[in-house]
């Protein structure tokens, strides 16, 4: 079946161009049939993909895509069972939101634009998955963020939309910088960019702990930091949710933000290679999970409070990935882009139907005016916050039982884990309370349309049942020993969740403890201010970087440089002008200097002649 | 004696000169100087240069000279000219240029104290000049002779529109 | 004048006056009538430096080079007096400090 595979990122890549190149001929109809069945036709051959695999890794290449010297890297694929997992992800979870964009941007004056950029974007994270070299997924992870910089500005007329799609470009561009710079240590090591042949390479050359291939992981770490916004790079992300509620499910949800938990998996035999490396990867996810938690706590924008629920969520792949449950992660992974997705649905819905709403104070009893919504949110906040039997349970808790049997620092991780699940499941609760139940400030003024609703029930049922899908990751990475925790770990795992959903009752809903005096009272507001700010990490940022760097240009735009040459130009005009002074045109004079002149020679032949 | 007379023509010499630059009229410094330039013949002649003497007084008194009175005559600066050298002539203006030429003719003399030499007491007859002149200095009569076009061709295109306005023809 | 022996210190001291008076003329004087006379009195005395020196030796390269001063010095005042008359024409009158048409 390797005959199907270049339709793949092909049929979405020629959906692109008919809308960017003849938006004009069609009409919104049209638009929506072309970008929504382009993704379902990929989808399609993903799935005759899956049907006809044998469990062998596929390979396809077109062409030669770059061939300087040493370096040659070809458009080429390599399917194994972990690409199909996220092709599954990309055309499954993108077709839905590309179904549910169809009525969502109705009458939005470029809605043939926001098609082609997104039929653009899967194209991009096809492309990325799919490679089977380094370049070519470097590629497509370019391409994911420039389609990320098109899609958050894309009501650009507004100034404020336009900076976050500028600082989700530059923040992001500082990993992809960091990236490079791996790709260049590793063609330099290797002299070659084709992963299964680096990863062999590198298990022959390397011993385990060797400082290159610390060096070289965590150069890719950080481009995998600067696209799935984990810590120091998270701060583009919350801004992210600037552009169309559809475009944050897909592409800051489930799909673009995961591509960093997917490039470690993907080059997992180098980081296995590098302890160091991956130990700093679990502890990036751990400190990531529980700052984001923090901070979800105390937003009141529906949409910032799912934002920071993902940078968390994509903490915990990464705990996942630095204590080696790679499987678990990957798992992780699609079953929160089940979830996630549908609680950005779901939120979109909201929005949608409340003229543009996002604050949740002003939101509440909604349960029985949007009943698929609400049901929606409670199964998305459910598998979100772990509840057993939802998908998000499983995974989440294969990832923090495996974080337990880390060696070393195992249970300090568990310990943090728990706490961040406590927390998700505190947050996410109040979201629900305080948006469907309690009193109605703001009404609906319609309804999803069947566009909006088929997406929400086909991801509920995935958000519940996920879990029961086995992903064929197993020949991919090496097989981890079966988590056996003591009875009160697992206890613990389970029940926190638990209780932070509890809590959430009892704070938001029941109101049997009312802790707003805790809240206003003055540490308390300024503990709630700064988990409100992100701990302050965007002001930490600007101070450290944005101002000294505005003081430089602003130092350098007054042309410091030039003022030196300006000095001596001006040195020199002041020279000629005192000198053209004793031009003066009086013969008398100049005879007077002249005199002078054979005074002082006479002067110095005396003196020569031993006078 | 006759070295008394070469001391006497140096005062002569000397005297002449400072009358001749310290007058307010031409006319008068004209003569002043053509007697300082007569002394200076002298002294040509005492010092054993007999053409060189008698070139001094054709050449520099009797033609350069009257070249300086027809000019003074062209120019017809009568009375008031004198009254504006008078202006001119202030005692300040003549510091310092005084403090100059003084310190020049210090370093001169300095440069000169000790020359124990004397003049030959022989005279050098104008054949042997000529001689020298056309054998290795003709160069330098060639030079001349050019210098001397030169000067006329100068001296006729700087002169011109002033005779050709007298004549009333008009050219600029 | 055979054996007259007059001190060449006391012939070149007469030609370094001569040149110190006419310095000062040229420094001092406005009209440029004088002007000119004063580079008459300095010429003067270069060439009669010369003509000492000559007649120290006993050669007469000093009386050569006296007519080449000579030379110089009617090319000089030829075209000085031309340049006279025309300033007289020009700024109608003899004052040098008035001709500074080539001030910086």
């Amino acid at each position: 079946m390797t005959d199907l595979l270049w339709l793949i990122p092909a049929l979405p890549l020629a959906s692109a161009t008919l809308l960017i190149f003849g938006s004009q001929w069609w009409g919104p109809r049209s638009v929506a049939a072309l970008g929504v069945g382009s993704v379902a036709a990929a989808g399609v051959c993903v799935l005759l993909t899956i049907l006809s695999w044998q469990g062998a890794p596929l390979q396809q290449t077109l062409w030669t895509w770059i061939a300087v010297g040493e370096l040659s890297a070809g458009v080429s694929f390599y399917i194994d069972g972990l690409t199909l997992v996220m092709l599954s992800v990309i055309t499954g979870v993108g077709f839905l939101i590309h179904l549910y964009s169809a009525e969502f941007m109705s009458g939005d004056a470029s809605y043939a634009r926001y098609f082609a950029y997104l039929n653009l974007f899967v194209t991009a994270m096809l492309t990325l998955v799919m490679a089977d070299n380094l370049l070519l997924l470097f590629l497509g992870w370019e391409g994911v963020g420039a389609c990320s910089y098109l899609l958050v500005g894309f009501w650009h007329f507004d100034a404020a939309n336009g900076a976050a799609a500028r600082k989700a470009f530059v923040v992001t561009r500082v990993g992809d910088a960091a990236m490079a710079l791996g790709l260049f240590l590793l063609f330099r090591e290797f002299g070659t960019l084709d992963i299964q042949a680096l990863g062999s390479a590198a298990t022959a050359q390397w011993e385990v702990g060797d400082p290159t291939a610390v060096l070289a992981t965590a150069l890719l770490l950080g481009g995998a930091v600067g696209k799935s916004a984990q810590l120091p790079l998270h701060t583009w992300l919350p801004d992210a949710m600037a552009g169309p509620t559809p475009v944050s499910a897909l592409i800051h949800a489930a799909t673009m933000v995961t591509a960093g938990v997917y490039l470690i998996a993907r080059t997992h035999e180098l980081f296995l290679l590098a302890p160091p490396t991956l130990a700093a990867v679990a502890i990036i996810g751990l400190l990531t999970l529980l700052l984001a938690a923090f901070t979800a706590l105390c937003q009141n924008d529906i949409k910032r409070i799912l934002a920071w629920s993902t940078i968390s969520q994509i903490g915990y792949m990464f705990l996942g990935l630095g204590v080696g449950a790679w499987s678990a992660s990957i798992f992780h992974l699609m079953t929160h882009a089940f979830f996630k997705a549908l609680l950005f649905l779901a939120a979109g819905a909201i929005i949608h139907c409340l003229h543009h709403e996002h604050d949740i104070r002003k939101m509440g009893g909604l349960r029985s005016r949007l009943p698929l919504v609400f049901l929606s949110f409670l199964i998305g906040a459910a598998a979100l916050s772990a509840l057993p039997l939802t998908s998000g349970f499983f995974s989440k808790d294969l990832i923090v039982l495996a974080a337990f049997e880390a060696p070393g620092i195992g249970p300090w991780l568990w310990a943090g884990a728990v706490l961040g699940a406590f927390l998700t499941a505190l947050y996410s609760f109040r979201l629900v309370f305080v948006v469907f139940f309690g009193r109605a400030d703001t009404l609906p003024d319609r309804q999803p349309g069947p566009a909006m609703a088929m997406p929400l029930s086909v991801l509920c049922v995935f958000s519940l049942a996920g879990g029961w899908l086995g992903i064929p990751v197993a020949s991919v990475f090496p097989t981890a020993a079966e988590a056996h925790p003591a009875l009160w770990v697992e206890a613990v795992s389970i029940g926190l969740p638990l209780l932070g959903v509890a809590m959430a009752y009892v704070l938001f809903l029941g109101r049997q403890w009312d802790a707003s005096g805790l809240v206003e009272s003055a540490p308390g507001q300024t503990l709630f201010r700064f988990w409100h700010a992100g701990w302050r990490v965007d002001g930490l940022y600007d101070w450290l970087w944005v101002k000294p760097f505005v003081g430089l240009t602003v130092l350098l735009k007054s042309e410091p440089v030039d003022r030196l040459y300006g000095a001596v130009v001006a040195l020199c005009q002041f020279c000629h002008q005192q000198l053209s002074r004793s031009q003066s045109g009086r013969l008398r004079q100049y005879a007077t200097v002249m005199a002078a002149g054979v005074i002082v020679l006479l002067g110095v032949v005396w003196r020569a002649a031993g006078g | 004696m006759i070295l008394g007379l070469f001391y006497v023509a140096a005062a002569v010499a000397l005297l002449s000169t400072a009358m001749a630059l310290s007058r307010t009229n031409a006319a008068h410094a004209l003569i002043y100087l053509i007697m300082s330039l007569l002394s200076v013949a002298v002294i040509f002649f005492i010092i054993g240069a007999p053409f060189a003497a008698a070139l001094e007084i054709v050449i520099y008194a009797g033609a350069i000279m009257v070249l300086f009175v027809f000019v003074i005559m062209m120019l017809n600066l009568g009375e008031t000219g004198q009254i504006r050298e008078r202006e001119w002539l202030k005692p300040r203006s003549w510091i310092l240029p005084g403090i100059f030429a003084a310190a020049l003719l210090a370093e001169l003399l300095i440069l000169e104290n000790g020359l124990s030499g004397t003049t030959t007491g022989v005279a050098v007859e104008p054949k042997a000049v000529g001689l020298t002149l056309f054998g290795p200095y003709v160069l330098a009569v060639e030079l001349a002779s050019m210098l001397l076009l030169a000067g006329l061709v100068g001296a006729y295109h700087v002169g011109r529109s002033f005779l050709a306005r007298d004549r009333g023809v008009k050219h600029q | 004048m055979d054996g007259l022996q007059v001190p060449l210190e006391h012939v070149l001291g007469l030609a370094s006056l001569l040149f110190a008076l006419g310095l000062t003329g040229l420094m001092v004087r406005r009209n440029i009538l004088f002007v000119l006379m004063s580079l008459e009195v300095m010429l003067n005395s270069a060439a009669l430096a010369f003509v000492a020196a000559g007649a120290h030796w006993g050669q007469p390269d000093g009386q050569v080079v006296f007519m080449l001063v000579l030379t110089v010095t009617a090319a000089e005042v030829s075209v000085g007096l031309g340049l006279v008359l025309q300033i007289q024409r020009r700024f109608h009158t003899l004052d040098i400090d008035a001709a500074t048409r080539l001030r910086g």
